[in-house]
C-alpha cells in the first residue's frame, strides 16, 4: 500500500486519497501508522530527516481514529494520514528543539495551534523534523544535530531551512509534512526535493506555538507529493486564532476545489528578472510552465519587475533584527541551556555561547547592531521602506495579472558542504522566494522539471494577499503538464543503485 | 560621583536656585486578567503560579492584547484631558531576569494618550506629556549582597506579576518643589482610582514613582542637568528624595562643580541618593515596532464606550463643593480649601452636595464633614443624606449645641439612627423655657456678684454665667438660647 497511488490502483491518489479510504473503512490507520514507522526505520538512519519520531503517540492517535471509523463519527479530512511536523512547532509532551543545543531538551507544554487542528482532522504525528537551527538556512546543514540528507541525490541538500519536512515527503516517509517559511523556507526545500510546498499569506496560518524566527515574515504552511494534498492541508490548518493577534479571519475555502479548476482566463506574469538571474535549467523550466499555462488558456507575458530583488538585501536586515529580539529570552534563566556562571550576565553569555550555532549567532549580532541607537535609521528604517517599495512593486503588477510565475530557487540542490563557507553566498538561494514574505504574499513551488543529472527542478507560482485560490488553479495545471518523474517521492540513488 | 553623606543643609534649598520635578509614574491596570494573555492579574499568590505559555514568553507563544486594559488607558487618558490616539506597540530590548522575553511590549513613539493635565487643588496645572500601556515584569529577590543583583549569592524570580498591564504617566517637568510633587501623586492617586484604573495601593506596588530632578538658578528659563531618582515607594520617600537631591545638586553646583545626568538609587534608610548608573552606561533599548501586535486604533464609538459612566474627577469634585458652599466665581479661602480638599479625598462631597440642595447650611455640613464625619470615612460614606441634613437643621436652628451636635453624629456614625431619636436618647431635648428661666434664677441667686458686673455691662463675665448655666442642667441647655435670656434678662 502507498498514499502515493502505488499498486493498488487507488481512485485518489496521495493523502487526498488515503484519508478518504481510511474514513471509509477500506483502510486501517493502524496499519498505516506502522507502515510509516517501519519506512521511516529503514530510510531515516540515512536521511536524517526527524529528530525524533513519535511511534507510541502516532499508533494511539491511529487507534483513536480507527475507533473512530468503526463507531460510525468522522474522523476527520485528514483520517489516518501521516503528517510529519518541522520541530520548530510546539508539540505538547514532545521535545521541540528547534535543532538548536538551546532547546535539546526542551519539552513544550502545549501544541502549536496548527498541530492541534492536524490532530482533530484526523492526521497522524509521525515525528519532528530537522531544520536550520531556529530556521536560520537555506540547506539544513545549519542543524546542531547534523544534516538532512536529500533523497534524490544523498551528497546533495536538501534546501532549508525545512529540509527535514522535504525530504521526508521526498522520501515517503510522510505524504504530508508541516514547515515554516520566513524567506523561503518551504519553497526552496520543496523545489530541491521535488515536492509542493506552500507559503501561505501572512496571518491565513496561526502562528501560535511557531517557535519564532522572525515574526512579520514567519508563515507555517505544507509540504505535499501532490498540490490537491498540500490544498487539503492548508485548509485545515488555516482560519482565525484568537491566541494570534496577526491572524485574518476570513472564511478559507475552495482552496482543494481549486486545484482541479484550470487555469483558463488566468492572467499570468512571468518575472523576467528572476530569468536573468536563474540556473539555464531553472529558466527554461519557468518557460516550459508559461507555456503549459497558457496552453491551459492563461494569458501569459513576460512582466519587469526588478525592484524585487532589492528584497533580499532588506530581508537580511529585517530579519535579522526582529531574530535578536525573539531570541534573547534563551537566556539560561527559565528553561533550555543553562551555563553557570559567576554573576547573571556571565551565565547569560556563557548559555548563548553555548547553545547557539555560528549562524545564529551571526544573525543575532547583525540583528543588534542594525537595531542600535545611531544606526536604526540607516538599516531598520531604510529595509522598510524598500519593503514597502517591494510591496508597492507587486501591486502594481497584481493590477495587472492573478498570478506571477517565477523560479523557486536560482540553482538545483548543492552539494552538502559547498556553500557553508560563504554565508552570503547561501544567503542568495532565497532571492526568489523573500520577495513575497516581505509583502506577505502566498507563494508555492510546483515540482516541474528534472535536470539533466535527474535532480527536480521547481516553478514557483506568487500570488497577491488571500490569493490562494488563482495560484492552486496555476498550480494544478502546472503539476499536471509537468515532466515525467519531476516529483518526489524518489528512492534515494544510493538505495537505488544498492 | 559623590555617594557621601548629605551635604550640609540638606532638605534646606538655596534662595538662589529652585527644583524642577517631573515623574514618571507606572501604574497597574486593576483588570481581571493580564495585558496579553488569561492569567489572573491578582496581587499575593503563591510565586509563580499565576502564569502561562504567554507571560512566560515560552518559545512560540503569542501576546493577544487585552481589551479592558486599553479600555482602562483610555479612561486615564480621558480623565487626564489627554488627546486619545492611534498607537503602537514597540519592543524595548534589554536582558534581565524577571523579564521573561528579554525585551518589554511598551508603546514608545506612538502612545495611547498624549498632552493632558492634571490640576491640583492648589489650582496649579501640571502638564502631562504622554500615557501609555505597558507590561509590568516579574519580581526577583536577591538573596545576600544586600538584596541588589550584583553580589547576590542567588536569585529568585517570581513571574505572577509579568505580564501585568501598567499605564505609564509621564508629566511635564512642571513641579517646583518636593510638596507639590507629593501633591501631584495624591492627585493622580486620585484620578486613578476615581476613574476605575486602579486599586492606587503603593504599598503593593500598584502605583511606583521615579522622579526626574534638576535645579536651576531662579528666574532661569533654562533646565539643569537632571537625576533619575528610583526606588521611591512613597509619598515620604518622594518628597525627601526630591529634597536631598536638590540639596546635592544645589552644593555641587555651588561647589563649581556639575551634575552628572545619570540614574540613582534612594536609599530610604540612609535617607540618600546614590549613583546606579550613568548616561553613557544607559542600555540601547534597540525599540522597534512589535510585530506580533496589530496598531491600536480606538475609534470614536470604542471611545465612547470605554468612557462611559466616567464620573466627575477629584478637581471637578472640589470646583462642585467650592460652588455649593461659596457660590459661583468666589474666592475660597485657604482653611475652607483644605475642608473642600478633604471632603473630596474621602469622598463625603456628594453627601455634602446633597444636603446642601436639600436646605442644609453649607459652611457648617462642610465643617461637620470635614472634621467629625471624616474621622470615621468609611461610615460617614454610609450616612443616610437625609438624617445628617436633619442633624445640621438641629444644630443651626438652635435645638441641639455644637456639642451636641458632634456626640449625636458620632452616634450616628457609629450605629446610624435619626438625630432627634439619638438627641432624645442622650438626653438633649432642649429644655423649656421655663425650666432654662429657673435654671438662671437659681445662678444668678448662687453668683450676685458677677450677675452685678455683667448686669453693669461687664460682657465678658456672660461666659462665666453661661456655663454655670450649663452646669446646672447637665448640658441640656443650649448655649446660645442663654447667652439670649442672659442679655434679656439683663435688659
Amino acid at each position: 500500500m502507498s498514499w502515493s497511488g502505488g499498486p493498488h490502483g487507488a481512485p485518489e491518489p496521495g493523502a487526498v486519497g488515503l484519508a478518504a479510504r481510511v474514513r471509509a473503512g477500506e483502510v486501517r490507520a493502524a496499519d498505516v501508522a506502522e507502515e510509516t514507522l517501519e519506512r521511516v526505520g529503514r530510510r531515516d538512519g540515512e536521511l536524517h530527516c526527524f529528530n525524533v519520531v513519535t511511534a507510541d503517540a502516532m499508533r494511539s492517535a491511529a487507534a483513536a481514529v480507527d475507533r473512530l471509523v468503526a463507531s460510525g463519527a468522522d474522523p476527520g479530512p485528514l483520517a489516518g494520514v501521516p503528517v510529519a511536523v518541522k520541530d520548530n512547532l510546539c508539540t505538547r509532551g514532545v521535545p521541540t528543539t528547534c535543532s538548536s543545543k538551546m532547546l535539546e531538551h526542551w519539552v513544550p507544554p502545549y501544541d502549536a495551534t496548527v498541530v492541534t487542528r492536524l490532530v482533530a482532522a484526523g492526521a497522524l504525528v509521525v515525528g519532528k523534523t530537522n531544520l536550520d537551527e531556529f530556521a536560520m538556512g537555506s540547506s539544513t546543514e545549519n542543524s546542531a544535530f547534523g544534516p538532512t540528507r536529500n533523497p534524490w541525490d544523498t551528497s546533495r541538500v536538501p534546501g532549508g531551512s525545512s529540509g527535514g519536512s522535504a525530504a521526508a515527503v521526498a522520501a515517503d516517509l510522510a505524504p504530508l509534512a508541516l514547515g515554516s517559511d520566513t524567506g523561503g523556507s518551504i519553497r526552496q526545500p520543496a523545489a530541491l526535493c521535488g515536492v509542493v510546498g506552500i507559503k501561505p499569506t501572512y496571518g491565513l496560518v496561526s502562528r501560535y506555538g511557531l517557535v519564532a524566527f522572525a515574526s512579520s515574515l514567519d508563515q507555517v504552511g505544507p509540504f505535499a507529493a501532490t498540490v490537491a494534498d498540500a490544498a487539503l492541508v492548508l485548509e485545515v490548518i488555516a482560519g482565525h486564532d484568537e491566541m494570534d493577534s496577526t491572524s485574518l479571519d476570513r472564511p478559507v475555502e475552495g482552496l482543494l476545489d481549486a486545484t482541479g479548476s484550470g487555469a483558463g482566463g488566468l492572467r499570468v506574469g512571468v518575472v523576467a528578472d528572476f530569468l536573468a538571474d536563474a540556473s539555464a535549467d531553472c529558466a527554461s523550466a519557468v518557460r516550459a510552465a508559461a507555456e503549459v499555462l497558457a496552453g491551459a488558456g492563461a494569458a501569459v507575458e513576460e512582466v519587469a519587475l526588478p525592484e524585487l530583488l532589492h528584497g533580499l538585501s532588506a530581508y537580511y536586515l529585517i530579519a535579522p533584527a526582529e531574530a535578536s529580539s525573539n531570541l534573547a529570552r534563551y537566556d539560561g534563566v527559565r528553561y533550555g541551556l543553562r551555563v553557570d556562571g559567576d554573576d547573571v550576565e556571565q551565565m547569560n553569555a556563557r548559555t548563548r555561547a553555548a547553545g547557539f550555532g555560528p549562524e545564529v549567532r551571526r544573525r543575532i549580532m547583525l540583528g543588534t547592531y542594525v537595531l542600535s541607537a545611531g544606526y536604526y535609521d540607516a538599516y531598520y528604517a531604510q529595509a522598510q521602506r524598500v519593503r514597502t517599495l517591494v510591496a508597492r512593486t507587486f501591486a502594481r503588477a497584481y493590477e495587472r495579472f492573478d498570478v506571477l510565475l517565477a523560479p523557486t530557487t536560482p540553482s538545483v540542490a548543492f552539494p552538502l558542504g559547498a556553500k557553508t563557507a560563504d554565508p552570503l553566498e547561501m544567503y542568495l538561494a532565497d532571492l526568489f522566494t523573500i520577495p513575497s514574505n516581505l509583502a506577505g504574499h502566498p507563494a508555492m513551488s510546483v515540482p516541474f522539471a528534472l535536470d539533466p543529472q535527474g535532480l527536480p527542478v521547481g516553478v514557483q507560482v506568487l500570488a497577491p494577499a488571500l490569493g490562494e485560490v488563482a495560484m492552486l488553479r496555476a498550480a494544478g495545471v502546472l503539476e499536471a503538464g509537468a515532466a515525467p518523474g519531476a516529483r518526489g517521492p524518489v528512492a534515494s540513488r544510493s538505495e537505488a543503485g544498492r | 560621583m559623590s555617594t557621601g553623606p548629605a551635604p550640609a543643609g540638606a532638605g534646606r534649598a538655596s534662595a538662589d536656585f529652585e527644583v524642577v520635578v517631573g515623574l514618571e509614574v507606572h501604574c497597574e491596570l486593576s483588570t481581571a486578567t493580564k495585558l496579553f494573555c488569561g492569567c489572573p492579574n491578582r496581587f499575593g499568590s503563591e510565586p509563580n503560579t499565576q502564569v502561562c505559555p504567554v507571560c512566560l514568553g515560552l518559545p512560540g507563544a503569542l501576546p493577544v492584547l487585552n481589551r479592558r486594559a486599553v479600555e482602562l488607558a483610555v479612561r486615564v487618558g480621558r480623565a487626564l484631558h489627554c488627546e486619545i490616539r492611534p498607537s503602537t506597540f514597540h519592543r524595548k530590548n534589554y536582558f534581565y531576569p524577571d523579564m521573561p522575553k528579554d525585551f518589554q511590549i511598551s508603546q514608545y513613539d506612538e502612545p495611547i494618550d498624549v498632552d493632558g493635565y492634571l490640576e491640583l487643588p492648589s489650582g496649579r496645572r501640571i502638564g502631562i506629556e504622554r500615557a501609555h500601556i505597558e507590561e509590568d515584569t516579574g519580581k526577583t529577590t536577591h538573596l545576600g549582597g544586600g538584596g541588589r543583583i550584583h553580589g547576590a549569592d542567588r536569585s529568585l524570580v517570581d513571574y505572577n506579576r509579568a505580564g501585568v498591564p501598567l499605564v505609564e504617566i509621564v508629566s511635564r517637568p512642571d513641579m517646583r518643589s518636593a510638596d507639590e510633587a507629593r501633591a501631584y501623586v495624591a492627585e493622580l492617586r486620585a484620578i486613578l482610582v476615581a476613574s476605575g484604573a486602579s486599586d492606587g495601593r503603593m504599598e503593593e506596588g500598584s502605583l511606583r514613582v521615579d522622579a526626574n530632578v534638576s535645579v536651576r538658578r531662579t528666574g532661569s528659563d533654562a533646565f539643569g542637568t537632571r537625576c533619575e531618582v528610583k526606588n521611591l515607594n512613597s509619598l515620604r520617600s518622594l518628597g525627601r528624595a526630591i529634597e536631598h537631591e536638590q540639596a546635592r545638586q544645589v552644593a555641587l553646583l555651588e561647589a563649581g562643580e556639575r551634575v552628572v545626568q545619570e540614574t540613582r538609587h534612594w536609599n530610604e534608610d540612609e535617607g540618600r541618593t546614590s549613583s546606579m548608573r550613568s548616561k553613557e552606561e544607559a542600555n540601547d533599548y534597540r525599540y522597534f515596532p512589535e510585530p506580533d501586535l496589530v496598531p491600536l486604533a480606538p475609534d470614536g464609538a470604542f471611545v465612547a464606550a470605554a468612557t462611559a459612566g466616567l464620573g466627575l474627577m477629584p478637581a471637578e469634585r472640589r470646583a462642585r463643593l467650592a460652588t455649593t458652599v461659596h457660590g459661583p466665581d468666589a474666592a475660597v479661602a485657604a482653611s475652607t480649601l483644605d475642608q473642600i480638599t478633604t471632603v473630596v479625598d474621602l469622598g463625603l462631597d456628594d453627601l455634602v452636595v446633597e444636603v446642601v440642595e436639600r436646605g442644609a447650611d453649607a459652611r457648617l455640613a462642610l465643617a461637620r464633614a470635614a472634621n467629625e464625619a471624616a474621622q470615621s470615612p468609611e461610615d460617614a460614606r454610609r450616612l443616610d443624606p437625609g438624617a445628617f441634613c436633619r442633624l445640621l437643621e438641629l444644630e443651626a436652628g438652635g435645638s441641639l449645641s455644637s456639642t451636641q451636635a458632634k456626640s449625636v453624629l458620632a452616634e450616628m456614625l457609629a450605629a446610624g439612627g435619626e438625630p432627634d431619636a439619638i438627641a432624645r436618647r442622650l438626653g438633649y431635648e432642649a429644655l423649656g423655657s421655663e425650666a432654662l428661666e429657673s435654671a438662671i434664677d437659681a445662678v444668678v441667686a448662687a453668683h450676685p456678684d458677677a450677675w452685678a458686673r455683667y448686669a453693669a455691662g461687664e460682657d465678658k463675665v456672660a461666659q462665666l454665667l453661661t456655663g454655670q448655666v450649663m452646669k446646672a442642667t447637665k448640658g441640656r441647655a443650649n448655649g446660645k438660647a442663654v447667652a439670649a435670656a442672659l442679655a434679656a434678662r439683663r435688659g
